[in-house]
C-alpha cells in the first residue's frame, strides 16, 4: 500500500472511530495516537536506524546471537548485615542457578566510613554488607571461586578501594587480575545527581575513574570499570527520555575525562557498560532500550570517533524499578516485576535483577528473592519472549517511539553540552531540578488521580500487616565493630601508616595513578575509613546543590 | 518564658522564640524589643546580596567560618523568597551551612520574604537586634538581589558585598539597574569560571560611570566560595571600608540615618495601626459617602487628622 | 499577625533517596508552608540543632535505610533536652508496620510508609501542630 493510501485509509478509520471514541473517558498519559501506521516510521533508514544485531547502531541488540546464544546473566543484588551472612545467601543464590553475583554494600561503606565512626550509628549492615577491611572482603568471598563467578559490585566514591580489595582477594585464591570478571559501579556523576552516596568533588573523582579504566585496561580487561547508571535518575522521579538523557551525557563526560587523561578511547570504551531501569510501561521502555543503544553508537563514532565496533555498543545491566513496587497489597509487585522483566527482555538487556514483592516494606525475605529468580526463569524458558531476537522490531508504535525517545533524549543531551557538559550542568543543579520537577508531577498525577496505581489510589483494600519480613539482627554493628577493632589489633599497623603516608603523596601528585597505591594500602589491612580519609584530606568534600 | 531576659542569658532557645515573635508580629515582640533595644548596637552587620545562583549561601558560610577563626561569634539571616502563589516558601540557603550548625558560635536563621512590602526590612532589623542583643559580633544578613524589599534589607548594612557570577549574560544590565549603587564591595564568585575577568571589567566600566562616587571606591575581588579561596582577601576589604567608614564618620552617619528611618517606620505603622482601629466602624460609611460623592477623602482625611491629633 | 507554620524537612542517616523528602518538602511549600530542608546525612544533633534555630513547629525526617529505630528516637530526644516540647515530630520512609508502636512511644506522632498522599501529611499537620 503506498504511503498515500495509508494516509487515506487512515483518515477514513480515525473518521469511523471517532464518535465511539469520543464516548470513552478521556485516560491521560496516552500517546500521541491511538493506532500506529506504516506512515509513523516513514522516515527510518533501515540500515541506518534499525539494520541487524550485533551490527552498527545495535537498534536490535549488541550481539549477533542475543539469547540465542545464551540467556541474559540473571544476576540477584543482595548483601546485608556482615560478610559472613551475605558469604551465606550468595552461595544459595549460586545453588539456585544465578550465574553472576551482585553485591550491595551498607552506607557506611559506600560512604567511605568504618563501622566504628559515630556517623555510621545505625547503619552499619543495613542496606547491604559492611566491609571494612580487606578482612571483610576475604570472608564475603568464602569458597566462591573468583575465576568463575563474575561479580558485580554496587559502588562508586570509593569504588577503586573496593575493586583493589576484591583483586587482593582473588590474588589469596591463586587468581590472577586478569582472570577476574565483573562490574564495579564507579558511576560518581549520578550520585551527585540523583543517589547522594559521594565523598569526593568531582574533579579528584573524576580522576579516580579515570585512574580505574587505565590501571585496568592494562591490568584487569575484563572487568567493566564502569556501570553509567540511569536506573537512580529514574527511581528519583525522572521519565524514560530523561534516564537515558542525564546518563549518556555522563558517559560523554567520562568519555571526555579519559581521553583528556591522555588515553585512547577504543582502548577503554568497550569497558564501558551501562545500568537502565525497567519501569511499568512495557512498550515504552522497550523502546528506550533500543533509543539508548543507537544514541550511544552514533556518539561514539561520529563525537569520539571511536572505531572498535565494541566501543559503540552500548551494554547494560538492567534493574526492575524499586520506587513502582507497592506497600499495599504486597503480592502485586509479583506481577509488575513480571512485566518489568518482559520489557528488559524485549529490550535485549544484558544482565537482570528482578526485585523482591517485599522491598517496599523491607530488605527481601528468601523466599521472596527465589520469586524474584524465578520470575527471571519463566521468562526465559516459558514466556516466548526470549525465542527471536528484538522481537517488538519493525511494530509501527515501537519504532515510532524509539524515534520519539531518542530525539527527546537528544535535545536534553545538546542543552547539556551548551551548558558546558554534564559535570557544569550538575553543578548548576540542572539535572538534578529537571529530575524532581517530574517527580513532583508524578505524585502529584497519583494524588490527583490522573495516575492509577493499582492497590494505591484505586483498587485499596483493608490489609492485615504483612509477616516474614527480613530483619537485620540489630547487634550487627556491635559485632561489625568488634571484629574491626580485633582485626586491627592484629595487622602490622607501622605497614598501614606507610602505605597510608605513600597514598598521601600520591594523592598530591596528579599525574600519578591511584590503583597501586591502593592496592598496596589494602593489602596492609589498612581499613575503608582510614583509605578514604587520606583522599578527604587531599580531595576534599563535595557539597551538595539542593534546588528544590 | 521570659524570653527577653533568657535571651540575654544567651538562652538560645530564647533568641530563636525571640525572632518568630518578630517574624509573625506577636503582641510581645515590642516588649522583647524594648528590653533588647539597650544591649544592641555591638555588632558589625554585613550583607550580602547578588543575583540567585550566585553562591551567596556558601559565600556567607566560608565568611562565619573565616570569622570564627578569629575567634568571633556570627549570627546570620537568610531571606528567601516567599511563593506570591501559595504563600509558602523553601528556605534552602542552610544546607549550605550546615557544618555551621553545630558551632554554638554560629546562629542561623531563615526568614521568607512573606509578601510584605515595607514589613520585611523592619522585621530583618529587628532580628539583627535580637542577634546583637545575644551578643553575636558580626550579623550576616543575606538575601536575593531582586525586589525593592530586598535591597532594603542590606541597605541596613553597615557594609554590603555584592556577589555576582561570570555567565550570567543580560542580567549584568539589571544589576546595573538594581544593585549597583548599593555594592560597598564586590566579588566575583567561581571565578575560575571562564568570563571571571571580563565580568570585573565590566563591573569597573559601570563603577567609573556612577556619577555619585564618593571617595571609596568599591574593591572587586574574586572568590572561589565552593573551594574558600579568595575568602581572606575579600574580609580584608571588609575590613578597609570598616575602618574608612569608621574614620571618616560614615558608619555613624549611616547608622543615624538608620535609626531615624526605624522611628519613622515604627511611628508611621502605629499611627496607621492606631487610626484604622479607630475609624473601624465608621470606614464603610466613609466608602458609601464617597461612592455617592457627597464628600471627597481629602475632606475625610484632614477632619479624621483634626480628631485624632487634638 | 501573620504566623506560618515552620517545617524542617530532613534526611538523618547517610541514605541519599531524597525522591520523597523533597516532594513533601515542595508539596508543604504549596500548602503555604515554610519549609527549611536540611539536604542528606544528617547527625541527629545537626537535625536538633537547626530546628532550635529555626524555630520550627514540626520535624519532618525521612529514612530508607532501615535506621529509624535507632535514629528517629534519637532526634525526639535531642529536641526535648533542647526544650522543643512542642514541636511536631513525624517521620517517613521504608518502615515497616511492626516498627510503628515503638517509633511513636519514642515520640513520634505519625509515621508515613511509602503510597502516602502529600495532602494527608499536610492534613495531619494542620490537625496536629501546636502554634
Amino acid at each position: 500500500m503506498s504511503n498515500e493510501k495509508i494516509q487515506a485509509e487512515k483518515e477514513k478509520y480515525e473518521a469511523s472511530v471517532a464518535k465511539a471514541i469520543a464516548r470513552f473517558p478521556e485516560r491521560p498519559h496516552l500517546p500521541e495516537q491511538r493506532l500506529y501506521t506504516p506512515l509513523d516510521i516513514k522516515g527510518d533508514d533501515y540500515a541506518e536506524e534499525i539494520s541487524f544485531p550485533g551490527v552498527f547502531p545495535y537498534t536490535r541488540g549488541v550481539q549477533p546471537t542475543m539469547y540465542r546464544g545464551r540467556f541474559w546473566t540473571m544476576r540477584m543484588y543482595a548483601g546485608f548485615s556482615t560478610a559472613e551472612e551475605s558469604n551465606k545467601r550468595y552461595r544459595l543464590l549460586i545453588e539456585n542457578g544465578a550465574t553472576g553475583l551482585s553485591c550491595a554494600f551498607d552506607l557506611p561503606t559506600q560512604i567511605g566510613y568504618d563501622s566504628d565512626d559515630p556517623i555510621s550509628e545505625g547503619e552499619v549492615g543495613k542496606v547491604g554488607v559492611a566491609i571494612d577491611s580487606l578482612a571483610d572482603m576475604e570472608k564475603l568471598f568464602d569458597q566462591i571461586d573468583l575465576g568463575k563467578v563474575s561479580t558485580s559490585m554496587t559502588i562508586n566514591a570509593p569504588a577503586s578501594v573496593l575493586l583493589a580489595m576484591y583483586i587482593a582477594v582473588a590474588e589469596k585464591q591463586g587468581v590472577s587480575p586478569d582472570q577476574l570478571k565483573g562490574t564495579i559501579q564507579n558511576d560518581i556523576l549520578k550520585e551527585y545527581a540523583a543517589r547522594g552516596t559521594y565523598i569526593f568533588p568531582p574533579r579528584p573523582s573524576m580522576r579516580l575513574i579515570t585512574n580505574i579504566f587505565e590501571y585496568c585496561s592494562k591490568n584487569v580487561p575484563k572487568w567493566n570499570t564502569i556501570s553509567i547508571s540511569g536506573y537512580h535518575i529514574r527511581e528519583a522521579g525522572s521519565t524514560a527520555a530523561q534516564e537515558i538523557a542525564f546518563t549518556i551525557a555522563d558517559g560523554i563526560a567520562y568519555v571526555e575525562a579519559a581521553i583528556k587523561a591522555g588515553l585512547n578511547v577504543d582502548d577503554f570504551a568497550g569497558r564501558l557498560s551501562f545500568f537502565w531501569n525497567a519501569h511499568n510501561n512495557v512498550l515504552e521502555e522497550v523502546a528506550k532500550f533500543r533509543a539508548s543503544r543507537r544514541i550511544w553508537a552514533k556518539i561514539m563514532r561520529d563525537r569520539f570517533h571511536a572505531e572498535k565496533p565494541k566501543s559503540m555498543m552500548l551494554r547494560f545491566h538492567t534493574q526492575t524499578a524499586g520506587s513502582m513496587l507497592t506497600a499495599q497489597q504486597p503480592d502485586n509487585n509479583i506481577v509488575r516485576v513480571a512485566l518489568q522483566t518482559a520489557a528488559a527482555v524485549m529490550g535485549g538487556t544484558q544482565s537482570l535483577h528482578t526485585n523482591s514483592r517485599d522491598e517496599a516494606l523491607a530488605l527481601p525475605s528468601e523466599a521472596s528473592v527465589q520469586i524474584a529468580l524465578r520470575t527471571q526463569q519463566i521468562v526465559a524458558y516459558e514466556s516466548g519472549l526470549a525465542d527471536v531476537i528484538d522481537p517488538l522490531a519493525g511494530s509501527y508504535y515501537v519504532e515510532a517511539m524509539t524515534d520519539r525517545i531518542e530525539k527527546e533524549a537528544m535535545e536534553y543531551i545538546k542543552k547539556i553540552d551548551e551548558m558546558g557538559g554534564a559535570v557544569a550542568a550538575i553543578e548548576k543543579g540542572y539535572i538534578q531540578k529537571e529530575i524532581q520537577d517530574s517527580a513532583y508531577k508524578w505524585q502529584m498525577d497519583v494524588e490527583s488521580g490522573a495516575r492509577t496505581i493499582v492497590g494505591v489510589n484505586k483498587f485499596q483494600v483493608e490489609e492485615e500487616p504483612p509477616k516474614g519480613l527480613l530483619k537485620v539482627d540489630a547487634s550487627v554493628g556491635e559485632k561489625q565493630v568488634k571484629k574491626l577493632h580485633e582485626m586491627k589489633a592484629g595487622r602490622d599497623n607501622e605497614a598501614v601508616k606507610a602505605a597510608l603516608a605513600d597514598l598521601k603523596k600520591a594523592c598530591e601528585d596528579e599525574n600519578e595513578n591511584l590503583m597501586p597505591h591502593i592496592l598496596a594500602a589494602v593489602k596492609t589491612y589498612a581499613t575503608l575509613g582510614e583509605i578514604c580519609n587520606v583522599m578527604r584530606g587531599v580531595f576534599g568534600e563535595y557539597e551538595a546543590h539542593i534546588s528544590l | 518564658m521570659e524570653v527577653a531576659k533568657e535571651l540575654l542569658a544567651g538562652n538560645r532557645l530564647a533568641l530563636s522564640r525571640a525572632i518568630t515573635a518578630i517574624e509573625n508580629e506577636y503582641e510581645e515582640a515590642t516588649d522583647i524589643m524594648k528590653e533588647l533595644y539597650p544591649h544592641t548596637g555591638h555588632a558589625y552587620v554585613l550583607g550580602i546580596t547578588g543575583p540567585p545562583g550566585a553562591g551567596k549561601s556558601t559565600l556567607t558560610e566560608k565568611i562565619a567560618k573565616a570569622y570564627r577563626e578569629q575567634g568571633k561569634t556570627v549570627g546570620i539571616i537568610a531571606v528567601d523568597p516567599t511563593s506570591p502563589f501559595t504563600g509558602g516558601a523553601i528556605l534552602g540557603d542552610r544546607i549550605r551551612m550546615n557544618s555551621l550548625t553545630l558551632d554554638e558560635g554560629v546562629f542561623i536563621r531563615s526568614m521568607g520574604t512573606r509578601g510584605s512590602l515595607g514589613g520585611l526590612s523592619h522585621k530583618t532589623a529587628d532580628a539583627v537586634k535580637a542577634l546583637d542583643a545575644f551578643g553575636k559580633d558580626i550579623i550576616i544578613v543575606e538575601t536575593v538581589g531582586v525586589g525593592q524589599s530586598e535591597v532594603d534589607i542590606v541597605k541596613a548594612a553597615d557594609t554590603t558585598i555584592v556577589v555576582l557570577i561570570p555567565g550570567m549574560g543580560d542580567d549584568i544590565q539589571a544589576i546595573k539597574a538594581g544593585i549597583l549603587e548599593i555594592g560597598d564591595l564586590f566579588t566575583v564568585n567561581k571565578s575560575d569560571l571562564d568570563g571571571a575577568d571580563k565580568l570585573v571589567r565590566e563591573i569597573n566600566m559601570m563603577l567609573d560611570l556612577d556619577s555619585l562616587m564618593t571617595d571609596w571606591r568599591p574593591p572587586i575581588s574574586k572568590v572561589i566560595a565552593s573551594q574558600g579561596e579568595g575568602i581572606d582577601l575579600l574580609l580584608a576589604d571588609v575590613g578597609k571600608h570598616r575602618q574608612y567608614i569608621e574614620g571618616n564618620g560614615e558608619l555613624a552617619r549611616r547608622r543615624t540615618k538608620r535609626a531615624k528611618d526605624e522611628l519613622l517606620d515604627i511611628l508611621g505603622a502605629g499611627i496607621e495601626r492606631r487610626i484604622k482601629t479607630h475609624i473601624s466602624d465608621r470606614l464603610n460609611g466613609y466608602v458609601e459617602q464617597m461612592k455617592k460623592h457627597e464628600t471627597d477623602p481629602y475632606t475625610l482625611v484632614n477632619g479624621i487628622l483634626a480628631e485624632m491629633l487634638k | 499577625m501573620e504566623k506560618k507554620i515552620r517545617v524542617l524537612v530532613a534526611k538523618p542517616g547517610l541514605d541519599g533517596h531524597d525522591r520523597g523528602a523533597k516532594v513533601i518538602a515542595r508539596a508543604l511549600r504549596d500548602a503555604g508552608f515554610e519549609v527549611i530542608y536540611t539536604g542528606l546525612r544528617q547527625t541527629p544533633e545537626q537535625i536538633a540543632e537547626a530546628a532550635l534555630q529555626e524555630d520550627v513547629n514540626v520535624v519532618a525526617m525521612s529514612i530508607l535505610s532501615g535506621a529509624h529505630p535507632h535514629l528517629f528516637p534519637k532526634v525526639v530526644n535531642l529536641l526535648h533536652e533542647k526544650g522543643m516540647k512542642d514541636v511536631l515530630i513525624i517521620g517517613g520512609g521504608v518502615i515497616p508496620e511492626a516498627d510503628i508502636p515503638a517509633l511513636k512511644e519514642a515520640g513520634i506522632a505519625a509515621v508515613f510508609t511509602p503510597g502516602t498522599n502529600t495532602s494527608d501529611v499536610v492534613d495531619f499537620i494542620k490537625n496536629n501542630v501546636k502554634m
